[in-house]
């Protein structure tokens, strides 16, 4: 198979045809069993599906990993208004590569599940929201529903249930923060992408004020396999709190970078040793930041005996996140890297709450006046007290996020702030 | 506390409070006098909870919470003040500080910047940003505001009042994060726009400034008087901010029951005619002929002494009052009653009355009325009966031609001529500026506008709102209904009434549709008459 790396670790659920083009074609993915999993949700019921997916303790790959049938259960089940499903495939956590690979290769995979979770929620309508920048996977996904409308999958009377459910494809316009479920929502409704003020949850208003539900695109893609297997089967893989099969995306100073399905509670030290052929070689490892670019940074004394799964990773001080697992050997610029990662968020800052606005921004000049020898030690104690005024401050998290490298890397890196500000400090005494 | 289902007990501060379910935390705090820091929060727009300044501390919550949209529920503890609450938005504060140029003394917001008051109370006493300030300039919005970018406090509340209120969506957040501006959607600016005066209002900062009003007066150096707005018959109540004896600007105040927070833009812009200088400063009498050079100014005392001595000599004669739907109820009811005495007769008002309303879409019982003036509908309750034309001309030619009394209260004649009142046997002209319609004129009295004296207008709605001195009075100009009071307790041998509520009490006494209103109850917001109310050609 020619997808850039596989390992004999893995356990290749949603992956297994990545690499395939053929399975994007209707014909050859029903033939593998595509679709199957929607025959048999008719036949359970919306309730019965509700129970499965809770049975099998998935947990959302979005990166919160709330249980997602109990995120269901929280939809009215009986409707009196409209309810939405919403695939949220708006990936742009830096680091994460996952369900553009979903999309590319199995879109059918992503509809079947999508159809499911509709069915279960009692939705009529699902909106599929598309990172902008995603145009071959837009154009894939969009020919994968072409498809399906044609044979009957999507629309009316779908294969001969009389339900009847239809997928709209909503491009976004190239914003991180249209990930966050709520400000999907307003860009979805044509608003500008800003996170709303929770309550009210979508469950109860959401997209054009209905009930909607927003799940990530890897959990969707599992739907099928739990319905298909059931949910005792999918509690085979995984640990007891975190169940199922994970896609990591690793990036960064490993010799075999890429996605690779594992299940969850798998040794962080052996995905980067083992599967991804260890740090690129002649180089120690430096740092890995465990789930995408929000979550705190591990040093590599750290990572030893961190196992990843959503408790795993919380106890060694960070977050699974959406399991982009960035690997950093011993030439990384720690400081460089973080003003990066903040600058990052400053220029995705949606601008309405006022730290995320200013603090992010005064952040990345703070850094690159330390990367460039003009900081003093001041700064640090001025970064740290602004992540805390940035933490639990806003309507979302993402100021939360741009603080969460910063105050970990100034603890556990302290001493590359200091080289850089007493560098600067001879030269200017020079 | 016996609680019923609409009611939440909570403590705030230390203080117990019980109020109606679904208040919000500031709301609350608000009405215990405890005012928690805010920016986009406000009573007439919609919350968006994004300036993160009204973060308090409510106990058992994982973290500060915008007290602009968390509602009061049953036993929350509350600490606005606490450490964790001051230090929130001590932080909050510092990042507004980051960006906003400290331009306070160019600054047209200076003295009543929100900005100032709140890191002056809660703020760091140094800020730690070394780091250039972002510059986007000045724009220029169109109608009477300009956009100083670098001042944004990003608040939307303009934004919000364009699209909530006006409901003309012409302001929008361009760009994100901290390149976020306000602009207006294409070149078309607020131009064409009625009531977008107000955003200027709305504006916690220096971002959003009237053109009229800029560089014109510091905020310090302003005196605000409790007014009423005098160019429509809506009657929005606004305070009347003036410096050096003359008005600078208006500016609404609120009342939710008239105009809520606003006013329209026109109104707003028009007070020059408040502040102009060819005032009548003097009474003027005509001693003997017709002759201007028989024409002497006198002190009031004598003045009104030989007006009585004419008015005793004319004897009993048929009356023709005209009365300016900008005079006050008391104005209007101490000619009314001074006409009764002399023997009766007609009196009459004339008004601008337009074709159309400009109605606030998001506030549909404020509207700029057809009826241009502040007191037609006092003047109809009074018995002034409307005549003219609708541009506020003509239906004077009996008056003009009357031979007996002519009284004229504040209407200019702008269009009459200068042989209005020739043939009268005693014509009075009480008025502000000097008219050539007022040649035959035997007195010629000045008399105070609305903005030197105290008083009531009625709105359309029959509503009796007060207003109060602003301005000092040119030279001898007295208050109209000083002058006829005096003039009808000579004749009838009562006491001259002292102040503006002892005319206003004897309205009510008199009048069934004022009975029992009175100065105290109608306070600063006003009160209704008590009886249904319609104009000809309403």
């Amino acid at each position: 198979m020619a997808y850039p790396y596989v390992s004999d670790r893995e356990v290749r659920i949603l992956s297994k045809h990545f690499g395939d083009p053929d399975q994007r074609r209707l014909e050859h993915a029903r033939a593998r069993g595509r679709y199957q999993a929607l025959a048999r949700a008719f036949e359970m019921g919306p309730d019965a599906v509700i129970e499965e997916v809770k049975a099998s303790g998935l947990r959302g790959r979005g990166g919160a990993g709330f249980p997602t049938g109990l995120k269901w259960s929280f939809m009215p089940k009986k409707p009196t208004r409209p309810h939405y499903l919403c695939c949220n495939a708006d990936e742009s956590e830096p680091g994460t590569f996952k369900d553009r690979e979903l999309m590319r290769w199995d879109p059918h995979q992503l509809i079947e599940g999508c159809l499911i979770a509709a069915y279960a929620i009692r939705a009529k309508h699902i909106y599929i929201y598309c990172r902008g920048e995603f145009f071959e996977t837009t154009q894939i996904l969009a020919r994968a529903v072409e498809e399906a409308y044609e044979a009957g999958l999507i629309g009316e009377d779908i294969l001969g249930s009389g339900v009847d459910i239809d997928v709209t494809i909503h491009v976004g316009a190239g914003a991180y923060i249209c990930g966050e479920e709520t400000g999907l929502m307003n860009s979805l409704e044509g608003r500008r992408g800003q996170p709303r003020i929770k309550p009210p949850f979508p469950a109860a208003v959401s997209a054009f004020g209905m009930p909607t539900t927003v799940n990530n695109v890897e959990t969707l893609s599992a739907i099928p396999h739990i319905v298909e297997h059931g949910g005792a089967w999918y509690r085979e893989y995984g640990t007891e709190k975190s169940p199922g099969t994970k896609l990591f995306c690793v990036s960064g100073h490993v010799n075999r970078p890429g996605n690779y399905e594992l299940p969850l509670g798998f040794p962080l030290m052996e995905l980067i040793d083992d599967v991804c052929g260890g740090v690129r070689d002649g180089h120690t490892l430096k740092a890995v930041i465990p789930g995408g670019s929000s979550v705190p940074i591990l040093a590599a004394d750290e990572c030893e005996g961190v196992s990843l799964d959503y408790e795993g990773v919380q106890a060694a001080g960070s977050m699974l996140g959406c399991a982009s697992v960035i690997v950093m050997d011993e030439t990384t610029d720690i400081v460089k890297q973080v003003r990066r990662m903040v600058q990052f968020y400053a220029h995705e800052s949606c601008g309405q709450c006022t730290p995320c606005r200013e603090g992010t921004e005064w952040m990345t000049r703070i850094l690159r006046r330390i990367e460039e020898g003009r900081g003093t030690e001041d700064d640090l104690d001025t970064l740290l007290d602004m992540s805390r005024h940035m933490t639990g401050t806003t309507i979302c998290v993402l100021s939360d996020s741009a603080g969460a490298p910063v105050v970990s890397s100034i603890r556990k890196f302290r001493d590359e702030y200091l080289a850089l500000i007493r560098r600067g400090e001879r030269v200017g005494a020079a | 506390m016996a609680n019923d289902q609409n009611t939440v007990t909570l403590t705030i501060d230390g203080q117990e409070v019980s109020i109606p379910r679904g208040t919000t935390i500031l709301q609350a705090a608000q009405r215990l006098g405890r005012d928690v820091p805010h920016y986009c929060y406000h009573p007439g727009l919609s919350s968006p909870a994004q300036c993160r300044l009204c973060l308090v501390e409510v106990e058992g919550a994982p973290k500060p919470m915008p007290s602009c949209v968390t509602q009061v529920a049953d036993g929350q503890v509350v600490h606005t003040q606490s450490e964790l609450a001051l230090d929130m938005r001590r932080g909050v504060l510092e990042f507004y500080l980051v960006n906003h140029p400290l331009d306070c003394p160019i600054c047209d917001m200076s003295g009543e910047c929100k900005l100032q008051d709140y890191v002056h109370v809660e703020g760091r006493p140094h800020g730690r940003s070394r780091e250039p300030k972002r510059v986007f300039g000045r724009d220029d919005f169109g109608g009477d505001v300009f956009y100083y970018g670098d001042r944004c406090v990003m608040c939307t509340r303009c934004v919000r009042f364009m699209t909530e209120v006006e409901r003309d969506s012409r302001l929008t957040v361009v760009e994100r994060g901290n390149r976020s501006v306000i602009d207006t959607f294409f070149d078309e600016g607020l131009d064409g726009t009625e009531w977008s005066g107000n955003i200027v209002d709305l504006c916690p900062v220096g971002a959003l400034v009237s053109k009229d009003f800029l560089y014109k007066a510091r905020a310090w150096d302003l005196t605000h008087t409790a007014s009423i707005c005098p160019s429509c018959s809506q009657g929005c109540n606004i305070e009347l901010h003036t410096r050096d004896n003359r008005v600078q600007r208006l500016k609404p105040r609120e009342n939710l029951e008239v105009n809520a927070f606003w006013m329209c833009d026109h109104g707003r812009l028009n007070y020059e005619w408040i502040n102009r200088g060819d005032r009548l400063e003097a009474p003027l009498v005509r001693t003997a002929g017709s002759g201007e050079a028989d024409t002497r100014a006198m002190g009031w005392k004598e003045a009104l002494g030989v007006l009585l001595e004419r008015a005793d000599a004319a004897g009993t004669q048929p009356v023709r009052a005209v009365a300016s739907p900008f005079m006050s109820n008391e104005d209007m009811a101490a000619l009314r009653a001074l006409v009764e005495s002399l023997g009766g007769g007609e009196v009459v008002y004339r008004s601008v009355r337009a074709a159309e309303e400009s109605v606030l879409e998001g506030l549909p019982t404020l509207a700029r009325r057809k009826e241009r003036a502040p007191n037609g509908r006092g003047a109809e309750l009074i018995g002034f009966s409307r005549v003219g034309n609708d541009d506020g001309t003509g239906g004077l030619d009996d008056v003009a031609r009357h031979d007996g009394i002519v009284l004229v209260l504040g209407d200019g004649l702008a269009d009459q001529d200068a042989e209005f009142g020739a043939s009268a046997a005693l014509y009075v002209y009480l008025g502000t500026h000097g008219s050539p319609a007022a040649g035959h004129a035997d007195f010629v009295l000045p008399v105070t506008t609305f903005a030197e004296q105290e008083g009531t207008f009625t709105n359309l709605d029959g509503r009796v709102q007060r207003f109060w001195p602003a301005l000092r009075a040119p030279g001898a100009a007295r208050p109209a209904w000083l002058v006829l009071g005096a003039l009808l307790a000579e004749r009838s041998g009562t006491e001259a009434p002292r102040s503006a509520a002892e005319v206003f009490a004897g309205l009510a006494q008199g009048s069934p549709a004022f009975a029992g209103l009175s100065y105290d109850d109608l306070g600063t917001r006003g009160a209704t008459v008590n009886q249904p109310v319609s104009l000809p050609g309403d």
